[in-house]
């Protein structure tokens, strides 16, 4: 459409472009809601720190699933039970409470994982179709847990900690996100596992005949990712001050956007970490802008996807080579 | 209606074409006629492709005319030049592969009934068509998945008769055909020329189009050199015009040994379902021994089953006396085996096309070039560099996508990844499929330099010249099994061809006969 | 001859597998059921499985393209929630509603064909977006769940055909004999017949309908054969969206009233995709198709059945347990598509697969 003939793009390299139109727009919805609230309520609301941080905040929790879920898409698959993983993870970890609460969360994450890389990976399922089947496994073992007894759902305090507290004015969730973003960005640009990561979203039978076990790279992938969704459930979990069962179904499809909003390849092979950072501050950005513009449901909804769709048209066409 | 001898079927004048700042084809003049095969030869990048994709509708020339029967044409789809009589082969394949024979035979224009498709007359059509091309046997409800890659070729030129062509363009329509098929399909050519159509055949094996063309046009760097009758220049001299410059030693020499070589790669009695029976085979150190016989006698299986791909393999193998069973290609690359395998199709099995030339080339080399847990840059930089020296492989920037290089080049990328693992064992899938003379030269003289240095090669071809001329010993195998070893002198067009169909050397049994 | 079906077989097997496995789980239904295999039994059945036979027939168009179609239910529920606005009052308006809504369900997939092709984006994300556009207009339409569809449409929609002259007044309330013998059965079987006869079939036999096919089996080669690949894929994706057209129609009808609900939404989207694995059709493209889906939401609905009837009492009755249905409603989803993983334990050549 008329944003692909946009001169600043085409004067950009289009390896960054993704990065920088995210970011342009992300001041776009800022100056827009600003403008809305000097209108209105004559001040900038949006450009104070806490307003700001506290977005960031936000962010952190769907940032880190975005950051798994993209593993994942690299390699040309999806996890489509994260949320149920997200949910499993926080209500197993409240219920066994104390000091083991979070290391069980995360092997929660672990397990469902692994299961899921494995039935991708060694039974050859489809990804979509098998994580969609874990999902509703998940649900079920949830309902059946939660439903005879009530275990707690009551976050430790180190959970509350870790969701709510800050160091030096930074919430302790944007630390956390940023370590996470920095260890995958590491990951994938620097050691080999990234590099197979890469190697199996664009042509997996090529990797397996250079001699390398892709199916090890494709159940380390799906661990990572769901592990990362365990964390986020525990943050949330915190952040919400308990866990419950719908907690996690509004992260799955904001979590795919972002990924791809940041311009990683749905089919796989090919993004960048910065892209997803991106793309979750703006989709976070944006939910929140349009909600302080009283804006209701329905209509954000069509915003979302409308901008989903726009920003894609503008940078996402063709990035694939096809032959 | 037939255009007269005088004007040619189709006559190209001063065509010109460039991508981007490069030109493809300049100031070319061309005709072919009715009613005779017309082989066009060059090398990669000479321009054949491009003026296939000017006759066919698939791009349209810079300057120039086209002219077909006289009138003179302007293409803007494939659909319209297949209106106007002018069909083509393209070598990549194009079946789909979940649809049925006779699906993909009437894919466009089916018969009708009541506006829908009527299978009925589609599967009658499909028999009619696969009968002329001398395939009665495939079913036309067969899906095309179910095929094996010659009958599938097969299929497409059948698709292509039932356009009803006047003028049918091969592009590499061969490259995939067994022995047996090629025969028929030169026999279907013969027939069609003597029907008065126009044949335009693009193939990179030399003595096929000996025996097939009755015109040679040679293409050089997007000019048109020459065109002669067959049989008026000899092959050098052709080759001479294709490479613009003097031809000799094709095939580096072999080396005379007193005593066998120590052997590296020894298997035994290897059999894999019903495709694999009974396989000996011994490569020494330094050796380069060929595989041959007719596409499809379990050669391809041989190769796989040894890089540990194929599952139930029976037979024992050995590297260096001891016994290995690889069950994975990341088993048979370890490096007590030290295996590496040149796959048959380097767009799907050898490359990550969109990935950069030095990712497709350090990848098999990643655990060798990591340093804890982290890539040595530097060292990578420095191996990939070193391999793109040694096979001069032709490239702007090592982080281009390595689907921007040519065939040659890219398959080069695929022995550079193998060459950084030292393997010791090379296995060699057809290597020189759809690659120009040049850069086939420089495969061989790179074979045999790394067998110098202690390689043990396997060498799958399905070129006769190629096995003849590289390989210390060759098998030829029929029905799975070796049916002979040619060592020395006795590697012979002759004693190839008679082994391929299971014929013993001297007796002229029918191959029917064979067992 | 034989060699020819035997071919068949084994090109449907898929399919085939999916038709048993309901035989198999309805048989056991009813054969479980307190008061045996009825008329009105099969009815009710019916009645709740049409909409996502629909829904599944959606979804397999843009899948036959190797795709996905992420807004199928969102568009659902758009029509659903027009529905519930316009299919009431008189004749004429009725048919207007009905027709307003395929046309709605059309645009919806038109549009969704429009931006795959012309804006080269992959299907999944371009869908998950117009999913959000479809479920937000839906919001608005209907926020909150209610509306009305006229009760005669209703009513003969969710009975035995015998309602159909009976609520209409025809042949003066004495049918004739060939009406009688099959009055007994259930009109969504009826409205799916003719979906499948006026449809589907039409569709699948034309040119354009094997263009879908080309075109998931390898595009490329399909583009190079002739094939008008754009106007496959736009084909495709325009009729996937008239099917979920007819679903929210249909849901609408069902429960005569409408519900924007995009969390039922996402249910019935991730149901359609089970159903079409479930029926055989390959996630890859180009293999498989309606009638396959059809199978495979059969399957899927005899299992919930199955589960209302088992005795709490039995051997088995802890599958009768509210708390556990979700999960084994799971456990069974996840079996079916393993029984598809069985070939990759027979696969000789490991490269195939990686195809």
């Amino acid at each position: 459409m008329a944003m692909a003939e946009n001169p600043i793009s085409t004067a950009i390299r289009s390896i960054d472009r993704p990065v920088l139109f995210a970011a342009a727009f992300i001041v776009v919805i800022l100056i827009v809601g600003t403008a809305y609230t000097l209108i209105t309520q004559g001040n900038a609301a949006l450009l104070s720190p806490t307003y700001l941080l506290l977005q960031l905040k936000v962010s952190a929790f769907l940032g880190i699933v975005a950051a798994g879920a993209m593993l994942v898409i690299l390699l040309g698959h999806i996890d489509l039970s994260v949320p149920w993983t997200i949910a499993a993870s926080a209500m197993l970890a409240t219920a066994w409470g104390g000091a083991g609460a979070i290391p069980v969360g995360l092997l929660v994450g672990l397990g469902v994982g692994v299961f899921n890389g494995l039935g991708v990976a060694f039974l050859r399922i489809p990804s979509m179709i098998f994580t969609l089947g874990v999902n509703v496994v998940l649900r079920g073992f949830m309902v059946m847990l939660t439903g005879g007894f009530s275990p707690s759902s009551e976050p430790t305090d180190l959970m509350l900690l870790l969701a709510k507290g800050d160091v030096l004015g930074i919430p302790i969730p944007v630390i956390i996100w940023a370590v996470v973003g920095i260890a995958v960005s590491f990951m994938l640009r620097r050691t080999p596992l990234g590099r197979y990561m890469y190697a199996i979203g664009n042509r997996e039978g090529a990797v397996y005949l250079s001699g390398i076990n892709t199916r090890l790279v494709l159940v380390a992938a799906f661990a990572m990712c769901s592990m990362l969704a365990a964390l986020a459930g525990l943050l949330i979990a915190g952040y919400s001050s308990k866990a419950f069962q719908a907690m996690g179904d509004p992260y799955l499809l904001p979590s795919i956007a972002a990924v791809v909003i940041g311009g990683t390849n749905i089919l796989g092979g090919s993004g960048k970490l910065s892209g997803t950072v991106m793309g979750t501050i703006l989709i976070v950005l944006l939910q929140s802008v349009l909600s302080v513009m009283q804006m209701p449901e329905a209509g954000r909804q069509i915003i979302y996807g409308i901008v989903i769709i726009a920003m894609l048209l503008a940078y996402g066409r063709g990035s694939r080579l096809r032959l | 209606m037939a255009p007269s001898p005088a004007a040619p079927l189709l006559q190209l004048r001063n065509i010109s074409k460039a991508y981007g700042g490069v030109k493809a084809l300049t100031d070319v003049d061309f005709a072919t006629g009715a009613a005779s095969i017309h082989a066009v030869l060059g090398e990669n990048g000479a321009g054949k492709s491009t003026l296939i994709k000017i006759i066919s509708g698939v791009t349209r020339p810079d300057a120039g005319t086209v002219a077909f029967e006289g009138r003179e044409v302007a293409f803007a789809t494939p659909q319209e030049a297949n209106a106007a009589g002018i069909v083509t082969i393209f070598q990549e394949l194009s079946v789909m592969p979940d649809l049925s024979v006779a699906d993909n035979i009437s894919i466009t224009r089916p018969p009708r009934r009541l506006g829908l498709i009527d299978h009925r007359a589609q599967r009658r059509r499909a028999e009619e068509l696969l009968a002329r091309v001398g395939c009665e046997d495939i079913n036309p409800i067969e899906r095309v998945r179910n095929l094996p890659l010659s009958r599938r070729q097969m299929v497409e030129i059948a698709k292509a008769l039932g356009r009803n062509p006047k003028l049918l363009i091969l592009d590499e329509a061969t490259s995939a055909l067994t022995a047996a098929d090629v025969e028929r399909v030169y026999g279907i050519l013969h027939k069609l020329r003597s029907e008065g159509l126009g044949l335009l055949y693009i193939s990179h094996r030399m003595h096929e189009i000996k025996e097939l063309a009755d015109t040679i046009s040679v293409f050089r760097n997007g000019r048109h050199v020459e065109t002669f009758p067959t049989g008026t220049r000899n092959d050098e001299a052709i080759i001479g015009m294709m490479i613009g410059r003097e031809y000799k030693n094709v095939y580096p020499p072999k080396p005379v040994r007193a005593a066998p070589p120590a052997p590296v790669l020894e298997v035994r009695n290897l059999g894999w379902v019903d495709r694999l029976h009974d396989i000996s085979v011994t490569v020494g150190k330094g050796e380069i021994v060929g595989l041959g016989g007719l596409d499809g006698q379990g050669q391809r299986e041989l190769l796989l089953a040894l890089f540990g791909v194929l599952r139930g393999v029976e037979g024992s193998v050995e590297v260096e006396g001891r016994p290995v069973k690889p069950g994975s290609p990341a088993a048979a690359t370890r490096r007590d085996v030290g295996m590496a395998l040149i796959p048959e199709d380097r767009k799907t099995e050898g490359l990550m096309l969109p990935m950069s030339i030095g990712d497709n080339i350090s990848l098999t080399a990643l655990r060798k070039l990591t340093r804890g847990v982290v890539i040595d840059a530097g060292a990578e930089k420095s191996s990939i560099a070193a391999m793109v020296e040694k096979l001069q492989i032709k490239i702007g920037s090592v982080a281009d996508p390595v689907a921007t290089l040519s065939g040659g080049n890219q398959q080069k990328v695929v022995i550079a990844k193998w060459l950084l693992t030292a393997a010791r064992i090379l296995l060699l899938n057809d290597p020189t499929r759809g690659i120009d003379v040049g850069t086939k030269q420089e495969i061989y003289r790179l074979l045999r330099q790394l067998a110098d240095q202690g390689t043990a090669i396997l060498f799958y071809s399905t070129d006769y010249d190629e096995l003849i001329g590289c390989c210390d010993r060759v098998l030829i195998l029929y029905g799975g099994r070796v049916a002979r070893v040619l060592e020395g002198e006795a590697i012979s067009e002759k004693n190839i061809v008679s082994a391929s169909f299971n014929l013993a050397a001297s007796e002229a049994v029918p191959a029917e006969a064979a067992p | 001859m034989i060699e020819n079906l035997r071919l068949r077989a084994a090109q449907n097997l898929g399919p085939l597998l999916a038709f048993g496995l309901f035989v198999l789980l309805y048989c056991f239904y009813s054969v479980l059921h307190p008061k045996g295999f009825t008329v009105d039994l099969f009815v009710q059945n019916s009645n709740e499985t049409l909409t996502l036979v629909l829904l599944g027939m959606a979804q397999t168009l843009p899948v036959l393209l190797a795709g996905i179609d992420l807004s199928v239910g969102p568009l659902m529920t758009l029509v659903d929630s027009i529905a519930s606005e316009v299919v009431h009052g008189s004749p004429a308006e009725i048919v207007f509603g009905i027709l307003l809504c395929v046309f709605c369900g059309l645009v919806g997939g038109a549009i969704n064909g429009i931006i795959v092709v012309y804006g080269r984006l992959q299907p999944i994300v371009v869908t998950l977006a117009t999913g959000a556009v479809f479920s937000g207009i839906a919001l608005f339409i209907r926020p909150t769940p209610g509306g009305e569809v006229d009760g005669d449409l209703s009513w003969v929609a969710t009975n035995a055909l015998s309602e159909l002259p009976a609520t209409y007044g025809w042949w003066g309330g004495n049918p004739p004999a060939w009406f009688n013998a099959i009055s007994g059965i259930p009109m969504p079987i009826v409205l799916l017949v003719a979906v499948v006869v006026f449809i589907w079939l039409p569709f699948k036999n034309s040119e354009t309908g094997r263009a879908v096919y080309a075109v998931g089996s390898n595009e490329a080669a399909a583009y190079m054969s002739g094939v008008r690949v754009n106007r496959a894929k736009l084909a495709a994706y325009t009729l996937g969206g008239v099917f979920a057209g007819l679903a929210g129609l249909y849901f609408a009808v069902q429960t005569g009233s409408g519900n924007a609900d995009p969390i039922q939404a996402g249910t019935y989207t991730l149901n359609s995709i089970a159903a079409v694995v479930i029926g055989g059709t390959s996630m890859l493209g180009g293999s498989g198709g309606a009638i396959a889906t059809i199978f495979g939401v059969f399957v899927l609905r005899s299992i919930t059945f199955c589960f209302r009837v088992v005795d709490s009492d039995s051997a088995i009755g802890f599958l009768a347990n509210p708390l556990l249905q979700p999960m084994f409603e799971g456990i069974i989803l996840l079996l079916a598509v393993c029984i598809g993983a069985a070939r990759v334990f027979r696969v000789k050549n490991r490269l195939n697969l990686f195809q």
